[in-house]
């Protein structure tokens, strides 16, 4: 078990709650999906699955235990994240080689020549040319950016990887490229991948499991397959009837 | 793309005329540094020389004419730009330092220390510069370091709100989030991501506030609370040519015309920074 | 006698780069078209330069033929007739579109009022009734401001807006694209209902090829400010013959097949 949050729930200062024993695990070589629309919960739990936030009930849990300082270099090691909006993920100032190396340098992992070469790896791996290493975001597309976030997110060889609405924000032409890439990375690198989108075709292509939140609560989970061609829930059944459908060959 | 992006983002002014007031920042603020360097090596005459007939026009020997004591008009001139960079420069120094670091304790602060700080600076600022200026060179006594020390803490009330709002800004962008997931702690993330992005507005601010200080110390010499002779600056020229601006104006209108050469000079050049420091990283989307 | 003919037209910027290339369409009372394109098509500047909104910087050329007055270099006076009583537009995004200190009802009484000529208690009933028609009945949504409501009701109330003063031509670009999907199906549905009941010709702009499917039968595809293909989205999903096309709807096939069967 890599990642788990054992009946959480989380209440904001002002009293209203955001999440109500919320349960979900990822284990290694998973693919979980989290579907949910606006004020589902769905960023605190991106918020508290990063130990940006602590629960206000309920336990995170890392490899079966809760986070402590010793345990939490390895934790950041472990879950790396690509983020929604790759026109703010990536420091505008940075080269993509200071960028992708952060992880590295960060958590000690590697340093000078050693952490460029896994750098130049990890750009191939994503499909981008060993040149960009000198380059500046703004010189790159939205698609691109994204690949040089999850270059970013995969130089360390995380266990997990945590996609945050990863494909919301590009081009649909785009987006099946991107979804592809994070397929290819998840069969070859053995990685586990959490992906939280409002998207449900996304979801579809890329997770096995997919847990569907609402208002807070998990209303259903299961098989991505059977969610998406029997759902139980009125909520999910709502949900998988509003997406817009090409019309039929 | 929605509409309302394209109106914001395609819009540009012509380049053209931003180059031009660059180049005559460039010319202006230039021609004053250039003086001032020359000043530290070589001046027409001894500042204390008093040999010369007073008030005189300008002349071969006397490029500027004289002041009421005798003394060359040019070499005080060229010192007073020494003195004007040295304040300009000091002052800024200063302003930045402790407005920068008063500005992201404030951006990280928790909220009830965030307003307390907000609300101080805010009184600082509503208090006219010269007034606070005056109180401190009325404790210190007047000297040069006293006026750069009173501009530059006045100053920093005004930096540290840009830094704090600027910070604020770049603490929202998912990069920063970034980071601390890739397992930065909060000082590399400040030294790594704030600071580099929160310096090419910052900067531009500075440079402005540069040509704003050097106005302040004039008018502070000019009220007689400056830097005594013989670091006599352009505003305390102004003062002591005050009575004989008639019978002999170049006295007045020499340090008048440098002030505004080196004030617009400045202000010219931050405007060229202005498009320097971003153009490029605008978002394109 | 089309409503809007648009002639080669044209939009580039001051340095003289162009956004939109040579495009042509006519649109007939009643009628509906989809445009489809990605960023960067050019497709929001249509909307912009059909109703003569392009911002300084960006110059028109070629020929907009509104209700038979000529967009394309028309001075402010002449254009503003047009706005809102021939032809409304409802944005993206409703946080930037509404005004943020001004209650909802008095944003919608605005429009009201001066293309109705509408005051006092009269003024009052017809907002009312401009809000239940976008199934905004709630009294207190009139009173609150644009942040205290939902997403969906800002749209709904941006609709309403656009509808006030009676338009004949309605151009809706990516009208909900930054809505949540079961949203979505709820704001489509209420716009094909008033675009029906008034009789009104549609321009539905979107990146979505199933949104606009759902919404209008012929479509033009754009790409890097040009216009590349057109017909009836049928055709133009099953058969695509521009390369463009064939990508976009091989990219929309693709993520739609993972949802299965319908």
């Amino acid at each position: 078990m890599i990642l788990e949050l054992r009946n959480v729930s989380y209440r904001y200062r002002k009293g209203a709650l955001a999440l109500d024993d919320v349960s979900i695990s990822v284990d290694d070589g998973q693919s979980v999906g989290l579907v949910g629309e606006s004020g589902s919960g769905k960023s605190t739990i991106v918020r508290l699955m990063l130990a940006l936030a602590k629960p206000t009930s309920g336990d995170v849990l890392f490899e079966g235990a809760p986070l402590t300082p010793a345990t939490i270099r390895r934790f950041r090691a472990s879950v790396q994240t690509v983020f929604q909006d790759p026109y703010s993920s990536l420091d505008p100032r940075q080269t993509i080689e200071s960028i992708v190396a952060e992880p590295l340098r960060s958590l000690g992992i590697a340093r000078g020549d050693e952490a460029r070469a896994m750098v130049a790896a990890s750009l191939t791996s994503v499909g981008l040319p060993a040149d960009a290493l000198s380059r500046y975001p703004h010189e790159f597309s939205g698609g691109q950016r994204q690949r040089i976030a999850i270059a970013r997110a995969t130089v360390c060889h995380p266990r997990l990887l945590l996609a945050d609405e990863p494909v919301s924000a590009l081009d649909v032409t785009t987006r099946i490229q991107v979804i592809d890439l994070l397929a290819e990375l998840r069969d070859s690198a053995g990685l586990a991948i959490l992906m939280v989108s409002h998207d449900l075709s996304a979801i579809a292509a890329l997770c096995d499991t997919t847990v569907v939140l609402h208002a807070g609560r998990v209303v259903e989970s299961g098989r991505t397959a059977e969610i998406l061609t029997s759902p139980r829930e009125d909520y999910t059944k709502r949900l998988v009837e509003a997406v817009p459908r090409l019309p039929a060959l | 793309m929605t509409a309302a992006v394209i109106v914001n983002d395609i819009v540009a002014p012509p380049r053209r005329s931003r180059s031009w007031t660059l180049v005559v920042g460039l010319i202006l603020a230039g021609a004053v540094v250039l003086i001032a360097l020359v000043s530290l090596v070589w001046l027409p005459y001894t500042p204390e020389d008093t040999t010369g007939t007073r008030l005189e026009g300008p002349s071969g020997t006397h490029w500027l004419g004289t002041d009421k004591l005798g003394r060359d008009l040019a070499t005080q001139l060229m010192i007073g730009a020494r003195i004007a960079l040295l304040v300009g420069l000091g002052s800024v120094a200063v302003g930045a330092i402790i407005g920068i670091i008063v500005g992201l304790i404030a951006a990280f602060a928790a909220s009830w220390l965030d307003d307390t700080i907000s609300a101080a600076l805010d009184v600082v600022i509503a208090f006219p510069v010269l007034l606070l200026a005056m109180l401190i060179v009325a404790a210190q006594g007047a000297s040069l370091g006293s006026v750069i020390l009173a501009i530059g803490i006045a100053m920093s009330a005004i930096v540290a709100r840009l830094t704090r709002v600027l910070t604020k800004r770049v603490l929202a962008e998912q990069y920063v989030t970034a980071a601390r997931t890739s397992g930065t702690r909060w000082p590399g993330i400040v030294i790594r991501h704030i600071l580099p992005n929160i310096w090419p507005t910052l900067s531009v601010n500075l440079a402005l506030q540069f040509g704003v200080a050097v106005l302040a110390e004039a008018s502070l010499s000019y009220l007689g609370l400056g830097a005594p002779p013989p670091n006599a600056s352009w505003g305390r020229l102004l003062q002591e040519a005050q009575g004989t601006v008639i019978t002999a104006p170049v006295g007045a209108i020499a340090p008048g015309l440098a002030l505004i050469a080196l004030v617009i000079g400045v202000n010219f050049l931050a405007d060229g920074l202005r498009d320097v420091a971003d153009p490029s990283r605008k978002r394109r989307r | 006698m089309s409503l809007l003919s648009v002639t080669s037209l044209g939009v580039h910027t001051s340095a003289g780069k162009a956004l939109l290339s040579d495009l042509s369409f006519d649109l007939a009372a009643g009628q509906r078209l989809g445009l489809i394109g990605e960023s960067g098509s050019g497709k929001s500047i249509t909307s912009l330069a059909v109703t003569g909104l392009l911002g300084a910087g960006l110059t028109a050329s070629g020929s907009v033929l509104l209700d038979d007055v000529e967009v394309v270099g028309a001075p402010e006076r002449r254009l503003i007739p047009l706005r809102g009583r021939v032809s409304s537009i409802v944005f993206q995004e409703p946080l930037t579109a509404l005004d943020p200190l001004m209650r909802i009802g008095k944003q919608l009484a605005e429009p009201i009022a001066r293309h109705r000529g509408l005051r006092g208690t009269a003024l009052r009933t017809a907002v009312a009734e401009a809000l239940d028609e976008v199934s905004l009945s709630d009294v207190r949504i009139a009173k609150s401001y644009p942040y205290e409501i939902s997403g969906g009701q800002r749209q709904r109330a941006a609709i309403a807006i656009a509808l006030a003063s009676r338009p004949q031509l309605l151009i809706a670009d990516e009208p909900t694209t930054a809505l949540d999907v079961t949203v979505q199906a709820q704001i489509l549905r209420l716009l094909d209902d008033l675009v029906d009941a008034r009789g009104m010709a549609l321009l539905f702009i979107s990146h979505d090829l199933a949104v606009v499917s759902a919404m209008t039968r012929d479509v033009i595809v754009m790409s890097a400010g040009v216009a590349v293909e057109r017909g009836p989205i049928d055709r133009v999903i099953s058969a695509p013959q521009h390369p463009y096309t064939a990508q976009l709807v091989g990219s929309a096939r693709a993520l739609d097949d993972m949802l299965g069967t319908k």
